[in-house]
């Protein structure tokens, strides 16, 4: 396959930035993308360039890290995956593909096509957590009965990576799916009761000084979400946000 | 301990947006309903609703609340669109939208903002002149009180033919009295007074449907008085096809069960709503 790659070049967080070309050949069909530009930045490197930062860790779909917005689309044109997963063969031979960092003023740029995504961890530091101590005698697991619905719906909620496709596909570069799967996640079990007012009120208040959007229920997030977080979450979290509220 | 914002904070404001916009649909319901008389009912009739609509203190409060919905919806929505341009200070070179949402809902302040220029343009057309202007009366007989040289039992008016007075005979039949143009005051919008003195000899509704009538069938402007009519009409019905269900998501309202039901209302709703409110210019303007 011979591609022609439009990628974002910056070279650090200062830098304004531009679209700069790039053709590419011998691309197989089963490589994956993050294959695709580890080819590039070879080619990049022999040729003394600086090669393309792009973030990336597990490479099977779990760690969250990459990101990248591909021809318009976060995780790129499949549906329920990560960048990593993306594979050739969803191209075209002449194709021309646009490679974006994922963008939100909560999400700056540090280099290339790698954003900061620090911010979701300053949510999830205000109360994405259960304050159980788990030092010495731990309960039996099954001696805390947990309707099997909620205990599905909490784990649906927890398979949230974090990876921020949710923040870079909405339009207004809100971060509710992230943060309403990780309240329903706990909102759903007994152990998260316990701190269900202040975590939905410290989370939201953390979120919204990030700079993050506000959500207009285009359902974007959940259409580009690689594991399908479900704006039922969303809804969830406004419930929880409302009982917190009133209390 | 955080603080709850519920004016403030994201979530709040979509508290506010989805409540004061349901109130919004409720208040199209009801508006059809009384538009709808242009067509199934008297002149006299829609007359004496308008009369009601703005004089019952009941509707009265609730107008205010609608006033203050449209508004408020209006700032919050315009505070909400502030924020989310500035959260992506950088756009996409490409985006492809179209995959993963809808039109409506992406364009919701621009649909909103073409609806508010509706609204200001219709309550200068309507609203402003039923509530402000001296508008021509259409006569009810009601409260007949002596007025000198005249047979009591049997006398009307009716200012849309000309002030002329009419006796009514046993049959309910008009035969011409006299004229009295010149010769009457008319007070607080509805009362008939015969000039210089206090002697009410009937009342009156001003009347809103002729006016309607002939804004809608001017010969220079009602045609395209017609097309923005329905033209907004259609945008009203993409900004429902997106806020409709919206309001639900954002005041929780989320379960696999009933989201079958809560969409196919909102689409329902979108659709039939501006239609009926369209179909009455068009059936003045063409038909009438």
């Amino acid at each position: 396959m011979n591609l022609t790659l439009k990628i974002w070049r910056q070279k650090n967080a200062k830098d304004k930035g531009q679209m700069v070309d790039y053709k590419i050949g011998g691309i197989e069909p089963d490589m994956s993308f993050l294959e695709m530009l580890d080819v590039l930045n070879n080619e990049l490197v022999e040729k003394g360039d600086d090669p393309v930062a792009f973030d990336h860790d597990c490479r099977e779909g779990i760690c969250g890290m990459c990101s990248l917005f591909i021809n318009g689309e976060a995780h790129g044109p499949d549906r329920g995956i990560t960048t990593c997963q993306l594979h050739m063969r969803k191209f075209k031979d002449g194709d021309t593909i646009y490679i974006e960092p994922f963008r939100a003023k909560a999400f700056p740029v540090i280099k290339d096509l790698v954003v900061d995504r620090g911010s979701f961890d300053r949510i999830q530091h205000a109360g994405g957590f259960v304050s159980v101590n788990t030092s010495g005698n731990t309960q039996d697991a099954n001696a805390l009965p947990i309707r099997k619905d909620n205990a599905d719906k909490a784990f649906d909620a927890a398979t949230c990576i974090g990876c921020g496709a949710c923040v870079a596909t909405c339009k207004n570069s809100s971060a509710m799916l992230f943060v309403s799967a990780k309240v329903s996640q706990f909102a759903l079990l007994p152990q998260g009761r316990v701190e269900a007012t202040e975590r939905v009120l410290n989370m939201v208040e953390a979120m919204d000084n990030e700079g993050f959007g506000n959500c207009t229920n285009t359902g974007a997030c959940e259409v580009e979400c690689p594991k399908g977080i479900s704006l039922e979450n969303i809804a969830r979290m406004n419930r929880e946000y409302f009982a917190a509220s009133v209390k | 301990m955080a603080k709850s914002a519920l004016l403030k904070s994201s979530i709040g404001k979509k508290y506010w947006m989805a409540l004061t916009g349901l109130f919004l649909c409720l208040f199209l319901v009801g508006h059809l309903a009384g538009n709808l008389q242009l067509i199934f009912g008297t002149d006299l009739q829609f007359n004496q609703y308008a009369y009601f609509m703005t004089s019952n203190p009941a509707v009265k409060i609730l107008s205010y609340v609608t006033y203050f919905s449209i508004l408020f919806h209006a700032v919050d929505g315009i505070m909400l669109t502030i924020q989310n341009k500035k959260a992506r200070p950088i756009g996409y070179v490409k985006n492809n939208a179209a995959s993963n949402s809808t039109w409506q809902s992406r364009n919701m302040a621009v649909l909103g903002t073409l609806l508010l220029v509706f609204i200001a343009t219709h309550m200068v057309n309507f609203w402003a002149k039923m509530h402000f202007s001296h508008m021509p009366l259409q006569q009810q007989e009601v409260n007949f009180q002596p007025m000198p040289g005249m047979d009591l039992k049997a006398q009307g008016i009716n200012t849309t033919t000309g002030g002329m007075v009419y006796k009514i005979d046993q049959e309910g039949k008009e035969i011409y009295f006299d004229k009295v143009e010149g010769e009457l005051d008319v007070r607080n919008n509805k009362e008939f007074y015969t000039k210089g003195t206090d002697i009410k000899f009937a009342e009156g509704y001003k009347d809103l449907y002729k006016i309607t009538i002939e804004f809608f069938k001017d010969p220079t402007y009602g045609l395209v008085f017609t097309i923005f009519y329905v033209f907004s009409m259609v945008v009203l019905a993409f900004h429902l096809m997106h806020g409709f269900a919206s309001a639900f998501q954002s005041l929780g309202a989320n379960n696999p069960k009933y989201n079958g039901l809560i969409n196919g209302l909102g689409k329902f709703f979108a659709i039939v709503v501006p239609l009926l409110f369209a179909i009455i210019p068009i059936y003045i303007h063409f038909i009438k």
